[in-house]
């Protein structure tokens, strides 16, 4: 668990966790990361999927902002499963799409 | 028992000139090729190419009178042989139909294929006659499901389709596909390999070390075993490893019939409707190996209070149930049969003889209490007399309620896949389409169902597909005139303020199953009871035992919901 301390987010009132999915880039992708979460009552707060260049469009990657720590090391768990996902990792917020498409979120 | 056909292998020559068939009778083909030999199913407009292809199929097709029971036909068959099984359903409400079927199966690892009709691309979107979002219903139910959009799609989602239901934790799929790709047209020259399970995943050999060392050392270790045994076909590894390391078992729910009833390791369920030594055993235990479980609340009851003096052990082939429910002190995510098959061929065989006197004190003073084993219209009597007028070929299936709960307890299973239940979702209704599937997947065997008043009414219309087909289905009702589970909760936990547990009008089941060509027996109104019964169970055929019993009667003992297993009510000696 001590990998997991240092790339959370901590500042918040929930420490926040990303992760980087690399995935098959057809239909229904998108419906099977999100209906597991919601299934499983784990905590998405941002979500940014696009296809990936290098793969000619065969695979997407995707960005997965969670409020969710505790139980993150089952959310990766329950999403390896998935068919469609080719591989799961955390990443630190530093660096991901999150922090950096932060300003569109400023509100108003 | 010839159960049914095996896949074809690879050594089957495929055809080499360039076949010219449409997407629907792709499919039917390409179930052929899976070895697939039934398919219950219900048809409507936007399923009708695939019935067009099925005339001139070596697959049977049974029709069912409501896809909800053609999803436990299909789950039947499934559950006794291990095998993926298909049903098929139209779009809109037959796909409707069949999602209790298919969460069933879900919960219960069952490989289930369910293949949908859809309305056409064109109109997907448009609210068009009996469309609803199949793909969306299906998909939290479901290992994976698809929405097909081409008829050269099904020659990779067919066969992955029963990869993906097979491997590993096995589980249900579903397949929607639009009517306008059943009827395109498509030149097939090569054939895909039918799909089979997947690898095991792979394990450190020096886990099976680290867990031998650590139940040498424990002084009261438990096994709990679980439907995953049933699964991985490792009843026989269990049995030596248990025996030759002395470890008592206890076995929950989907783990029923992993051990002899009459074991002398076999310390019968836990859980909820456990026996009081069984639940007190865990309360002592010091190690707790579970294998092939997922710890169900149902078993544990409130987790924290679950094996409080016990470090945990978890095997499991699922990676993500090990560490869900309870945290282990080590783990192996791998296929049980496995790791047992090399623990046995590693361990030194042991004696525990104070755990065992131990235990042996525990069963003599909080046994499990059957009140009126002797008299056939009392719930453990009426269990006892169907056991001892069959034999252990017979598999027997429940519905859902306390007549469940008394033959989870006191029907005498002594192999796997012999007990056929609703764990995971508690379907009332599963169980006599679920028997009717048994029946056509094994048909040298009796196929027996327990049911309940509340219960058959829920896919009553399936005595005439069992009917139809002339099965060796026996439905034994054991009619208390009321939702006696839910009367027992009311009782219980609710100050007894029973309130639409009662049915005010009976039903006359064996009118009912004789107006559906089955034939129909009431002990009520029988001279000499047990000779009727012996007759009625012996005979071939389909058949209604409607077997009266009081609605006081109790399921005991019983954990409160969410309350330690420790704190049983009833069921003293
Ligand atoms: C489809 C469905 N609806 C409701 C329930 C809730 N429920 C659980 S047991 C039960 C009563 C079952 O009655 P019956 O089949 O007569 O069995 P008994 O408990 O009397 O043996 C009910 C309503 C359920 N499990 N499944």
């Amino acid at each position: 668990m001590s990998a997991q301390a240092d790339t959370t987010v901590q500042n918040k009132a929930t420490p926040q966790s990303v992760l980087r999915l690399t995935v098959n880039n057809h239909p229904g992708v998108l419906s099977h990361v999100c209906g597991l979460f919601a299934r499983r009552s784990f905590n998405l707060e941002g979500v940014m999927i696009r296809p990936l260049h290098s793969t000619g469009g065969q695979h997407s990657r995707m960005w997965l902002l969670l409020n969710e720590y505790d139980k993150l090391e089952q959310v990766m768990r329950q999403t390896e499963k998935l068919r469609d996902v080719l591989s799961v990792e955390q990443h630190p917020l530093e660096g991901s799409v999150f922090e950096k498409t932060d300003g569109f979120f400023a509100g108003s | 028992m010839t159960d049914l056909a095996q896949p074809i292998n690879a050594s089957m020559p495929t055809p080499q000139a360039a076949k010219r068939l449409s997407g629907a009778q792709l499919i039917i083909q390409l179930l052929e090729r899976q070895g697939i030999t039934h398919i219950a199913g219900v048809p409507g407009g936007a399923n009708l190419p695939m019935y067009d292809a099925l005339p001139g199929s070596t697959i049977k097709h049974v029709l069912a009178r409501h896809e909800q029971g053609a999803g436990f036909i299909a789950q039947g068959m499934a559950r006794v042989s291990g095998q993926a099984q298909v049903c098929f359903a139209s779009s809109g409400p037959g796909a409707s139909n069949l999602v209790t079927a298919v969460a069933d199966a879900h919960l219960d690892s069952v490989p289930l294929i369910a293949i949908t009709g859809q309305v056409p691309q064109q109109m997907i979107g448009t609210d068009a006659f009996q469309e609803i979002d199949t793909f969306g219903l299906m998909l939290p139910i479901t290992k994976h499901n698809w929405l097909v959009r081409s008829a050269e799609e099904l020659l990779t989602v067919i066969p992955e389709a029963f990869r993906i239901a097979l491997s590993g934790r096995p589980g249900p799929v579903s397949i929607d596909v639009p009517k306008d790709v059943q009827n395109q047209i498509i030149d097939i020259d090569t054939w895909p390999e039918p799909g089979v399970a997947a690898a095991k995943p792979t394990f450190e050999p020096s886990a099976i070390d680290a867990m031998l060392r650590k139940i040498r050392e424990a002084q009261r270790p438990v096994l709990m075993i679980g439907g995953g045994i049933v699964y991985a076909d490792a009843c026989a590894q269990l049995r030596s490893f248990a025996e030759q390391l002395d470890i008592p078992s206890v076995q929950t729910f989907m783990g029923l019939g992993v051990l002899p009833h009459e074991h002398p390791l076999s310390l019968g369920m836990l859980g909820m409707h456990g026996a009081r030594y069984t639940n007190y055993v865990l309360e002592e235990c010091d190690l707790l190996i579970g294998l092939g479980v997922r710890f169900d609340d149902r078993a544990t009851g409130k987790v924290e209070a679950f094996c409080p003096k016990a470090e945990i052990i978890h095997v499991d082939i699922d990676r993500s149930e090990i560490g869900k429910i309870k945290n282990p002190m080590l783990s192996i995510n791998a296929d049980v049969g496995e790791v047992l098959a090399q623990a046995n061929a590693a361990l030194e065989p042991m004696q525990r003889p104070l755990w065992q006197q131990r235990i042996a004190q525990l069963k003599t003073a909080h046994p499990l209490i059957k009140a009126g084993e002797d008299e056939l219209f009392r719930p453990y009597g009426a269990i006892r007399a169907v056991a001892e007028i069959l034999d252990d070929e017979a598999n027997i299936a429940t519905d859902v309620g306390q007549h469940q709960m008394w033959v989870a307890q006191a029907y005498p299973f002594n192999r796997p896949r012999q007990w056929i239940s609703s764990g995971g979702l508690g379907t009332m209704g599963f169980g006599m389409p679920t028997a009717i599937g048994m029946a056509l997947a094994q048909p040298q065997r009796k196929s027996i169902c327990f049911s309940g008043d509340g219960s058959i009414m829920m896919n009553i219309q399936e005595l005439a597909t069992a009917a139809e087909e002339n099965l060796d289905v026996k439905i034994i009702i054991l009619n208390n005139g009321h939702l006696g589970l839910v009367r027992q909760q009311q009782t219980l936990f609710y100050q007894k303020n029973l309130n639409a547990v009662k049915f005010q009008q009976s039903v006359d089941f064996a009118m009912a199953a004789q107006s559906m060509g089955v034939k129909g027996v009431d002990l009520a109104q029988s001279a000499d009871p047990l000779n009727d019964l012996r007759a009625a169970l012996l005979e071939h055929g389909p058949c209604v035992i409607n077997l009266p019993i009081d609605e006081t009667e109790m399921v005991y003992p019983m954990v409160a919901p969410g309350g330690a297993n420790a704190d049983m009510i009833g069921g003293e000696a």
